[in-house]
């Protein structure tokens, strides 16, 4: 089980164009991904349930993986996390 | 989900009147579904009051406030007006005692009436406090309701759980959430669960998009809530993974302290996924209706086995009857 902690910067949290590319990365891998937020858990590879969420700046989020490649998840995810301006 | 939850919603979901403190229904919170009758503190006992529970007066406690003198009733009413006190309600349609009003109004306490009586509104009250208040777990998954037992369709994603509820919705059974369901448990035996409010009868089906289920297919094709008592789980099907043939391979879920039923399907082209999980929802409640397929063809074979033993032994006594063999 691999996790990482994100502090969200982007002013529009995660609205649905970085939710999708998030959820879109996640997908590649076939480890369990999820999400954590105040409280709530889902699975990064539910577009519904990230935009459920309602992640918005300043937000500070968890995303664990769990399997073979959580490992290689989590770096993409952590990739796709700055590349697209959402955490630092 | 919500550790609390304002006097307002509780008036309007349980249709209360309010007497006095409109202003401050969204102010006053209620954490806990416990509702107090303060019975033994009208007589001045409140060693044990519960000052954070809503305060119920009924017709015992307004006829035993008429004996009371104007300042000691004012007296007690103090006392129960608690800074922490979210609201006092009066049942059966009862006018609240004016020491009552006095006392809400020096601590801003909303005084809500009711004109049901007093255990009608107790248990109304109760049930809709426990709902909102219970701890809240959110299941990736799909829940349907089809022919009104609530089944919950789990898998990983991609595997078709979306596009199997819309077929489901096709055929007339009715959505209640998709791809996050949350779920939280009324009691012992019951789960209970719904949509977070933001993805209310909506859907995400891949290559179409975010659709509104009520909007497409109308109000008969949703449903708010609905209690959890079967999972049916999609699996891809691979050679090496088995899967029950007979319907006797009883396998669970446990989600707070209750077991839920599960069935995992395999999913494979060719298959109607639709189709075999209405089955399955068929096949659930005629067993617990007491009809068991697989418990009757079994006791049968066993009937059948036994019959051409006898008979096959009384044919040939010095041989064993091990032949009788159905595949």
């Amino acid at each position: 089980m691999e996790s990482k902690d994100f502090h969200i910067i982007a002013d529009t949290g995660l609205h649905a164009r970085p939710a999708t590319l998030l959820v879109q990365t996640a997908s590649k891998f076939s480890s369990e991904i999820n999400l954590a937020y105040d409280g709530k858990s889902v699975n990064l590879k539910s577009i519904m349930g990230v935009m459920s969420l309602g992640v918005g700046k300043d937000a500070d989020v968890t995303i664990s993986a769990d399997g073979a490649d959580e490992k290689d998840a989590i770096a993409a995810i952590n990739d796709t996390m700055t590349k697209e301006g959402l955490s630092d | 989900m919500a550790d609390s939850v304002t006097v307002r919603e509780l008036v309007e979901n349980t249709r209360l009147t309010v007497y006095y403190g409109d202003e401050y229904l969204d102010d006053r919170r209620i954490t806990t579904p416990d509702i107090s009758r303060p019975g033994l503190e009208m007589t001045g006992y409140f060693n044990y009051y519960p000052p954070e529970r809503i305060q119920l007066l009924g017709i015992t406690e307004t006829s035993f406030s008429k004996k009371m003198s104007h300042e000691e009733l004012l007296m007690i009413m103090r006392k129960m007006a608690d800074p922490k006190t979210p609201c006092f309600v009066v049942s059966t349609g009862i006018e609240p005692p004016a020491e009552l009003i006095t006392a809400a109004t020096e601590q801003h306490i909303p005084v809500l009436g009711s004109k049901q009586t007093s255990s009608r509104i107790l248990s109304n009250m109760s049930i809709y406090l426990s709902g909102v208040l219970a701890q809240r777990q959110s299941i990736h998954g799909v829940l349907v309701d089809i022919y009104g037992l609530g089944v919950l369709i789990t898998g990983d994603s991609g595997v078709g759980k979306s596009e199997t509820a819309l077929e489901l919705i096709r055929r007339g059974h009715r959505l209640i959430a998709d791809d996050r369901v949350d779920v939280y448990q009324e009691d012992e035996q019951t789960l209970v669960g719904e949509a977070p409010k933001i993805l209310n009868h909506l859907m995400e089906i891949r290559g179409i998009g975010i659709i509104d289920v009520m909007n497409l297919f109308g109000a008969g094709a949703v449903r708010s809530q609905a209690k959890i008592q079967l999972i049916v789980h999609l699996q891809n099907w691979t050679p090496d993974v088995q899967f029950d043939r007979l319907g006797n391979a009883a396998d669970q879920r446990q989600i707070f302290d209750v077991q839920v039923p599960m069935i995992s399907i395999p999913v494979k082209t060719g298959r109607n996924l639709a189709i075999i999980i209405e089955s399955a929802a068929m096949n659930f409640r005629a067993r617990s209706m007491g009809y068991d397929a697989t418990k009757t063809f079994d006791d049968n074979l066993n009937n059948l086995i036994q019959e051409n033993s006898q008979r096959d032994e009384a044919a040939n006594g010095d041989l064993p009857a091990s032949d009788v063999k159905k595949d």
